[in-house]
């Protein structure tokens, strides 16, 4: 049984997936990017061989992608995040024709083939409006953990608008709109309606066609698929593994050449 | 030529290309330092077949301050500039340019005599705004040559068509109003031969420029229209209407003919053919083409080569008996056309794709040029309703270093190519 693995080195978090050659996922693990990138790369590749109850040298070839993929030093080679996002949803909801990934500092709009190659995409430039960043700003105005900002903005019931569309400045949107006596689940639903309709704009750009697989950290928030769908018109896939989306992608292409190739066995990190 | 050998041929026009391009930086700090007073003119409309018979110096602010950049030095300007008071939002060259004349003149490249009179054409909004701070700077007269564009409404007009007629003589008229401005601001009686003179040395330089874009056709290209082609854009501006322009881009095409007949490229192994939208990244000019070329792409023509040769690249040939008609119907069909492959570029991209074989466009829009940059993602749309051909919008600066950002340029850049590789893999697969 041969094994492929792939590591996302996000802005934030680094994810790592191994799977078998029926392309089914054996293991994953998550840990915070923090500083040391490359530390991140390696632990997040350890905590996966560790859950998967396997050894490095049963896995013969690692794909690195995402922001930091040239740090992942014992990959055998990397691919962009934006071909693993569209690799990865594919293979989960293989309708998917247009995939948006919203990340920790950018949000992507994918266009891909049935087989899950890239035609075309597009990301924010010069800002992290409409990111999972605008999120992390409305969450430290508000004082609310992350994971609760979702379930919050659900019982929203007359979202304030959120006009701003710089995430710096969102914090102090959120502050004014407090200090207008609104109530905070409105607020936060306002935000999240704010950050759909950039994703919206983003997809429009590279063409909405169905199926839309939505991947990325910020897919695990409830109230940004409920909003994201109401502004798309339609139902978003949303996986569970969606937070390992561009992982498994990579390890998808690192499956790919193993079995193009039958590489031989990869040798040791430290040989 | 016939005794030349491929070493010397090969690659000369670059060298030449950079000889010229110094030479002429040299008689312009000469020029300065004899306090002679230049005619100011932007790309898109020069006129310098006609400015030349006054002796003018002829300054392109447009070159002068993407050669701050190219030289790493733009930050110093463009600080400059904003501390006098000028905004970060507005375009890069002019702020460059304005830093520039506070300095005296002084550039990385030499130093530029100040202008006795500017001369411009509406083909940018900018350039009239510009040509204001020289003429508050200096006093000095200001000439606009409004050129009619192409009707978004209507079907192009051509010569002998009534609207046409009526566009080209509303040109000559301001050409003739021109005359004896640029008479009394250079003290020279205008010379109707010399005149002829510079418009023939344009119709050898236009015939050249042509073909030197039409041979980018052969495969493997002959030269990268982002680098190479660059260097030739410079001569074909700040030389047109000289002998010494004319006998270049002649030269230009044997070599090129020469590595056509021989099959020598640019890449050892040219994998995709790219077409270029936009203004160059001259911050990270190197770095930017090299994103692309060390993924085995080339790109084989711009839409940069046409705008910013004023619509050169249709090789428009003067008709010398009547030179001030001639040079109102050219001025009017180039200058249209640099306009067109900015507002219009849709139908010129899709027969580019064609007769090119591209295999993806690349579009680049700056923060510092809305003029070329409004409307390239709409325009990129147009195309793609057109036709399924892989494309890349990017967007960084042709001068502020600010706002560019390698890292994220070259995420997209990979990402852009493995969809390339992806197709290639795809239509490999479906013909076998």
């Amino acid at each position: 049984m041969a094994y492929a693995a792939g590591v996302d080195v996000g802005s934030t978090q680094t994810k790592a997936a191994i799977i078998g050659e029926d392309r089914a996922i054996v293991s994953r693990s998550l840990v915070e990017t923090g500083a040391n990138v490359v530390r991140a790369a390696e632990k997040a590749f350890e905590e996966a061989l560790h859950a998967g109850d396997l050894r490095e040298e049963e896995v013969e070839y690692v794909v690195g992608t995402g922001y930091g993929r040239y740090k992942v030093t014992f990959g055998n080679t990397q691919v962009t995040e934006i071909s693993c996002h569209g690799r990865g949803a594919a293979h989960m909801f293989p309708g998917t024709r247009t995939v948006v990934d919203m990340g920790g500092q950018d949000t992507k709009a994918i266009r891909v083939s049935p087989t899950g190659e890239i035609l075309d995409f597009c990301m924010n430039d010069k800002c992290a409006a409409g990111t999972g960043r605008f999120l992390g700003a409305a969450s430290s105005a508000l004082d609310i953990p992350l994971g609760e900002l979702g379930p919050t903005a659900l019982r929203g019931e007359r979202p304030v608008k959120i006009s701003t569309t710089c995430t710096v400045f969102a914090e102090s949107e959120v502050l004014s709109w407090l200090g207008k006596g609104k109530k905070i689940e409105d607020i936060l639903l306002g935000v999240h309606q704010s950050i759909a309709a950039r994703s919206a704009g983003l997809l429009r750009r590279v063409g909405i066609e169905e199926e839309v697989t939505f991947t990325g950290g910020v897919a695990r928030n409830l109230a940004m698929i409920e909003t994201l769908n109401q502004r798309l018109g339609l139902r978003v896939n949303v996986s569970e593994e969606s937070h390992f989306m561009g992982a498994l992608g990579a390890a998808l292409f690192a499956l790919d050449h193993i079995l193009a190739s039958r590489a031989p066995a990869r040798s040791g990190r430290d040989g | 030529m016939s005794d030349a050998t491929g070493a010397e041929i090969v690659g000369r026009g670059n060298k030449e290309g950079a000889r010229l391009f110094r030479s002429w930086f040299e008689e312009l700090t000469q020029a300065a330092e004899q306090d002679r007073r230049a005619a100011y003119v932007f790309v898109m409309g020069s006129l310098t077949e006609l400015l030349r018979t006054f002796d003018f110096p002829v300054v392109f602010p447009e070159i002068n301050s993407l050669q701050t950049a190219v030289r790493r030095v733009a930050h110093e300007y463009l600080d400059e500039a904003e501390d006098y008071g000028y905004s970060p939002d507005i375009c890069g060259y002019v702020k460059a340019d304005v830093a520039t004349q506070l300095r005296g003149g002084q550039l990385p490249m030499g130093r530029i005599p100040k202008p006795g009179i500017a001369v411009y054409t509406n083909a940018c909004n900018t350039y009239i705004k510009w040509a204001e701070i020289w003429e508050r700077m200096y006093g000095v007269p200001t000439f606009v040559l409004d050129v009619p564009g192409t009707r978004a409404a209507g079907r192009q007009t051509w010569p002998g068509d009534a609207d046409f007629e009526n566009d080209r003589r509303y040109v000559e008229a301001q050409i003739r109003e021109l005359i004896p401005v640029c008479e009394k601001v250079s003290g020279v009686k205008f010379d109707i031969d010399r005149l002829r003179e510079n418009m023939e040395h344009a119709n050898a330089m236009g015939v050249g420029w042509k073909r030197v874009l039409e041979l980018n056709q052969a495969r493997p290209s002959l030269f990268n229209a982002l680098s190479d082609g660059t260097i030739y854009l410079g001569v074909a501006n700040g030389l047109r209407g000289s002998a010494a322009g004319a006998n270049y881009f002649t030269e230009l095409v044997k070599e090129l003919e020469y590595k056509r007949e021989r099959g020598i490229g640019t890449l050892t192994d040219e994998q995709y053919r790219l077409i270029f939208v936009g203004v160059p990244c001259y911050p990270i000019f190197r770095r930017f083409t090299e994103l692309f070329t060390e993924l085995g792409g080339t790109f084989v023509n711009s839409t940069y080569l046409w705008f910013a040769s004023g619509g050169a690249n249709a090789g428009f040939q003067y008709e010398l008996e009547d030179p001030l008609e001639s040079l109102a119907t050219g001025l009017l069909i180039s200058v249209r056309d640099a306009m067109d492959s900015m507002f219009f570029q849709t139908g010129i991209l899709l027969e580019m794709i064609e007769t090119y074989e591209a295999d993806g466009i690349v579009y680049h829009p700056i923060k510092s040029c809305r003029t070329v940059s409004t409307g390239l993602a709409d325009n990129r749309r147009a195309l793609m309703v057109e036709r399924d051909v892989p494309s890349l919008f990017i967007e960084s600066d042709m001068m502020d270093r600010r706002v560019v950002s390698e890292a994220q340029l070259k995420n997209r850049v990979d990402a852009f190519f493995e969809g390339l590789a992806a197709r290639k893999h795809q239509a490999a697969a479906g013909s076998s």
